[in-house]
């Protein structure tokens, strides 16, 4: 068992090894083969371990490969480590992954960088699975890192692009402002524990007082590499323009997996978090704020991919909320559940942009229903999930969320329901722009919509069916309390389960049930008014909006303030510091010596023959003289 | 003796290169550098992991002055040594260009292998007058191969680096002699007897600033380091690949070597202050490299921020940034040297290597943007590369010395990533430039030159054990001769 382990990240960097040495000369077919088959195979490897933890003959494991850094205070082994957790996660990333790796086999089909978007799939996959099997910090960084080239790589996909790729280094350098917190994190960790090894780090935890300096200063620095990874209050703004590249890409980094981190790691510092409440209530506020402010900006956006990155922005926020109240397995279950509708929503949207000609603007869509049919449902499911309609896979995260918030503050619970209402109306409102209604792009076009291949579409089928049932896997206490998946991952949270096994939440959690369905039906009321029978699509022109519509649809102005704040204050500097003050200030103290310098060296010339060859040679012989005169002191000759 | 043949071979190559002459001496430098490296793997590393004392060799050399010649290779010389052989072989054929041969080849290969004559011996030198003298030998070479051999202007701005630097260790001649007649009579100039010496804390307070101006020069640290960018534009790409892959180091070894052990409480007093200036250095030198359009000013600025680093790791003399800095002279020797040489390649195909005028050449050289990643990555310091591990215990040294200083210096995190970014974005991506390039993607001896390079860095990312234990037991040694003459200091 301890070897198949190991092999699961394994076998998808060989993929990348085989794809990427071999682009472009090993065949598409094969490109394909090797790239689904080498994640297919990690599926499997990791389902018979996901199997062997359900029939209990599965026991948490460190596997050390062999040691990496060794100096100082620093030892750093080369080790995997693989409990309930990491299988969650594994089952995640190997399955997700691969049905997005079978979609883009019909996504990619006509690109000439075929092989090449496989390699980087694989790749990635091998850096996501480093992420969530290291067995210390470091390798959680190592993979952590990782996913963050591959995400560079594959959103600059398209690289004769200039604008893709300014999206692609906006996102790698947000993402290492993050990453800088969170090594800082890991060196307080070396100081503090002298590893950052799990087991270590967590055991050592418990010495420390509640709130003590040290453990909040670890668990917000770790925090900011979260908010990085994870698209948070104040490094989101890369997520959205991550969506330039090709859309699998945006369904399985950009939603399912990658972005998740954050969330994965928070949640397995648990033991760390729940000693720093101070910290929780930073994850709180930052999970809420970046829920909200996303959310209604979701709201306004015109081009598809757009409104589903700002969602995922948004329910991250989520999820961060949930792991501020200290319920993590609830924040790890909607972590899943979100894996299954959104990376369904994105392929989905890419079906749809597929049969479009890379049309992702909702303007120019509706009326797909009946020509996408199975686009269509799939994404009916996912957008009843997302909205939390009973009995889809989301509203039992979702709930379990509210429910825990409740108990912990009623007003980070009714910000949280109120966003969950924006969220109903921003996906029904891409629903209907899309599949309602009537075209409305070119005639000519209309004509040659048809649904996507069935290797495309049999992804959307599966994810569909995850998206509708996978919520089961968590059902809260009012339906008989048989929450498998908190149970699953108690050894984990063991110190900070938050089963919802209490019965007062019952009530609430009726409450919830209902008002969700009215919302929804309310929402599909005015949707339908708006969008089917006065046939408004989103505005383009911007001088007649109302001021909140245009915030809102300019995104706040975030990144133009970001440009005025720091990154042209920064250009400035560094124009002053080369320009004037390297020229003027500290060359002009040196020039003092220059001047000398000159004149010294009118003296020198006057010795200098200009022979270069002279020179050696007499530097030369004088050397061998002077080392036959030391030599002839040893008596060698 | 093996040490001596480590140490001559090279010189004896030089000689060989003044006596044969002609056309072909860049093949006898090519195969005298190759026969160096493997010299020092052969011999360097078997002695050092079997019978180290072969490794070391003490004779007297000017008896009546207390001169020896002393030369011994511990873990730090190997490495420096290794990284100097290793270099060699690749700066040497990156110099041999068909298309635009070197002009009076004889005499250019004599310097360089004279050079790396100077620079071995800098590295293994026991003897502070021998130390002196490489130190100022290694100088000599590279200033006549940048002045004459070097593009515009190249004349006064090499003279200003030549009389910079020479200003800088004359300071280091004054503090070497006042460490000689400190030692007892009859007095010596072996640097482990400096070791031993006590000294008081205003000795310390001035010793320190004369050693710490010549290799803050050389490094260089900010605000000493005018000199750099100019030179490394202007010289000769073989040039440039020797100052900045291997004599640079010189600086940071010599932090190592004289600053560290000799003068603790010199570090006491100025070790934070000076720690300061290579943070200052590190930012700024960040924030000028984000906006140069020359590629190989870019690198020569980044490179800054980069020597910055492994400066004030040295200065936090804990076990993390000695090794830190250890290791990270090895990878950014073999980084820098890998991004001077690719620079090259582009200039000679493109003619130019300013940022706006190339665009898109991954389109021409598939394979060329591929390496230039893997390069580009290890400077990054992506984990699994070479970077990451040095950059990784350099902040962490720092953290344990300041956290403060090591969020201030690991802002070349997200800078370093920033520029090269940048830089690889507007030549490597978008559509293709206007500009023809007739000799297409690289191949042949370049794609194994850079295949060689991109493999080292992975393998060193990879399983860097081996280079941080050649090192452990030197750094350990200084660490405790830094604190041996603290409490002596302050007794």
């Amino acid at each position: 068992m301890n070897l198949s382990g190991v092999l699961i990240p394994f076998v998808p960097l060989l993929g990348f090894i085989i794809n990427g040495l071999g682009f472009p000369k090993v065949s598409k077919r094969w490109a394909a083969w090797i790239g689904c088959g080498s994640v297919f195979i990690s599926f499997l490897i990791a389902s018979v371990l996901f199997i062997q933890s359900l029939t209990g003959s599965f026991e948490s494991t460190t596997i050390s490969l062999f040691d990496w850094i060794v100096a100082g205070n620093i030892n750093v082994g080369f080790s995997f480590f693989i409990d309930h957790l990491t299988l969650i996660m594994l089952m995640i990333v190997t399955g997700v992954g691969f049905l997005i790796h079978v979609y883009s086999v019909g996504y990619m089909h006509d690109d000439e960088g075929f092989g090449k978007f496989f390699s980087y799939m694989n790749l990635f996959i091998f850096f996501m699975l480093v992420l969530v099997m290291g067995a210390n910090f470091v390798m959680m960084f190592i993979g952590w890192e990782g996913v963050g080239l591959c995400s560079y790589l594959l959103i600059g996909f398209w690289w004769k692009n200039r604008e893709y790729s300014a999206a692609a280094n906006k996102a790698f350098i947000m993402n290492r402002i993050g990453d800088l917190g969170f090594i800082l994190g890991i060196f307080l960790m070396f100081i503090t524990f002298g590893s950052s090894d799990f087991d270590k780090v967590f055991a050592g935890s418990s010495a420390f007082a509640t709130n003590d300096h040290v453990m909040v200063a670890i668990t917000l620095l770790l925090f900011i590499g979260a908010i990085g990874k994870s698209a948070q209050i104040p490094l989101y703004t890369w997520l959205p323009d991550a969506m330039a590249g090709p859309t699998p890409v945006s369904a399985l980094i950009h939603a399912a997996t990658m972005v998740t981190a954050g969330v994965y790691m928070v949640a397995r510092s648990n033991i760390l978090y729940s000693i720093a409440p101070i910290s929780l209530e930073v994850v709180t506020v930052v999970g809420l704020a970046t829920a909200v402010l996303s959310a209604l900006i979701a709201i306004t956006q015109s081009d598809i991919k757009k409104v589903l990155a700002y969602s995922t922005v948004s329910q991250l926020g989520y999820m961060f909320v949930a792991e501020g109240s200290s319920a993590y397995s609830s924040g790890i279950f909607h972590l899943m559940t979100h894996a299954f509708f959104k990376a369904l929503l994105f392929l989905g949207a890419g079906s749809v942009i597929h049969a479009l000609h890379h049309e992702q603007n909702l303007r120019k869509m509706g009326g797909l229903r009946k020509l996408l049919p199975v686009t269509f449902i799939t994404m009916f499911a996912a957008t009843l999930a997302i909205s939390g309609f009973p009995p889809f896979a989301g509203f039992f995260s979702k709930d379990e969320i509210l429910v825990a918030t409740y108990e912990k503050s009623p007003a980070v619970f009714w910000i949280l329901a109120a966003t969950s209402v924006l969220t109903a109306a921003y996906m029904f409102r891409l629903l209907f722009l899309t599949f309602y209604g009537e075209y409305r792009g070119g005639h000519h076009q209309h004509e040659h919509i048809h649904e996507s291949p069935r290797v495309m579409t049999v992804p959307l089928m599966i994810l569909a069916v995850l998206s509708t049932l996978g919520g089961f896997l968590g059902l809260p206490a009012l339906f008989g309390d048989t929450h498998w998946l908190s149970h699953y991952l108690e050894p984990v949270f063991a110190a900070n389960t938050r089963l919802t096994e209490h019965s007062e939440s019952s009530l609430l959690e009726i409450m919830i049930v209902v008002l969700t369905v009215i919302v929804i039906a309310v929402i599909w009321w005015w949707c339908n008014e708006k969008y089917v029978k006065k046939k408004v699509a989103p505005a383009i022109v911007e001088d007649q909006l109302p001021l909140w519509y245009k915030l809102s649809y300019n995104k706040f102005y975030v990144d133009e303030i970001y440009d005025r704040v720091i990154i042209k204050p920064l250009e400035w500097m560094g124009d002053f510091f080369y320009g004037k003050f390297e020229a003027n200030v500290i060359d002009g103290a040196v020039n003092g010596l220059g001047r000398m310098t000159v004149w010294l060296s009118g003296q020198l010339r006057k010795i200098q023959t200009g022979n270069i060859g002279f020179y050696v040679l007499s530097m030369v012989i004088g050397i061998v003289l002077l080392l036959i005169y030391g030599l002839s002191k040893m008596n060698l000759f | 003796m093996f040490a001596l043949l480590i140490l001559l071979f090279p010189l004896l190559i030089t000689l060989a290169i003044l006596i044969r002459g002609g056309e072909r001496v860049s093949r006898i430098a090519l195969v005298g550098s190759i026969f160096e490296l493997i010299l020092v793997c052969n011999n360097g590393f078997q002695k050092f992991y079997g019978d180290a004392s072969k490794l070391e060799m003490n004779v007297p050399w000017i008896p009546g002055l207390g001169i020896n010649f002393h030369i011994g290779l511990d873990g730090l010389s190997l490495l420096l040594v290794f990284l100097t052989a290793l270099l060699y072989p690749f700066i040497v054929r990156a110099s041999i260009n068909p298309q635009s041969p070197i002009r009076n080849p004889k005499s250019f290969y004599a310097l360089m292998m004279l050079m790396q004559f100077a620079l071995i011996g800098v590295f293994m030198a026991r003897d502070a007058f021998l130390f002196y003298v490489f130190y100022e030998l290694a100088l000599i070479p590279i200033y006549f191969m940048c002045a004459f051999w070097g593009g515009e202007r190249s004349i006064p701005i090499t003279l200003k680096f030549f009389i910079y630097t020479l200003a800088g260790s004359l300071f280091m001649l004054i503090a070497i002699l006042y460490l000689y007649f400190k030692t007892p009579a009859p007095h010596t100039f072996d640097i482990t007897a400096f070791y031993n010496l006590s000294l008081t804390a205003t000795e310390q307070s001035w010793l320190f600033w004369g050693f710490f101006l010549a290799f803050a020069i050389k490094i260089p640290i900010w605000p000493f380091h005018t000199w750099q960018p100019d030179t490394y534009t202007v010289s000769p790409v073989a040039g440039t690949m020797l100052l900045a892959g291997i004599m640079l180091k010189m600086g940071i070894y010599g932090l190592m070597r004289f600053v560290v052990p000799i003068v603790p409480e010199g570090i006491a007093q100025w070790g934070n202050f000076a720690m300061i200036l290579c943070i200052i250095g590190i930012i700024y030198a960040s924030l000028i490299a984000l906006r140069q359009n020359d590629l190989k000013r870019l690198i020569a600025y980044s490179s800054i921020a980069h020597v910055g680093l492994m400066a004030a790791g040295v200065l936090t003399v804990n076990a993390s940034g000695l090794q830190g800095a250890a290791i990270q002279m090895l990878n950014h020797g073999i980084n820098v040297v890998a991004m001077f040489f690719m620079i090259d390649l582009i200039e000679q195909r493109y003619g130019t290597r300013n940022m706006n005028e190339l665009s898109g050449i991954a389109a021409q050289m598939k394979r060329f943007s591929w390496l230039f990643v893997i390069v580009m990555l290890g400077s990054v310091g992506l984990p699994l590369t070479n970077g990451f591990i040095g950059e990784f215990l350099l902040l962490n040294g720092l953290y344990q010395h300041n956290a403060w200083y090591a969020a201030a210096a690991g802002l070349t995190i997200i800078f370093g990533a920033a520029y090269m970014l940048r830089l690889y974005r507007n030549v490597f991506l978008g559509e293709k430039s206007n500009f023809n390039n007739e000799s297409g993607d690289v191949k042949g001896w370049e794609t194994r030159i850079l295949v060689a390079f991109s493999l080292l860095i992975i393998l060193i990312g990879v399983y860097p054990l081996p280079w941080l234990e050649l090192t452990s037991n030197s750094m350990q040694e200084l660490i405790q001769y830094f604190s041996q003459q603290a409490t002596a200091a302050s007794l």
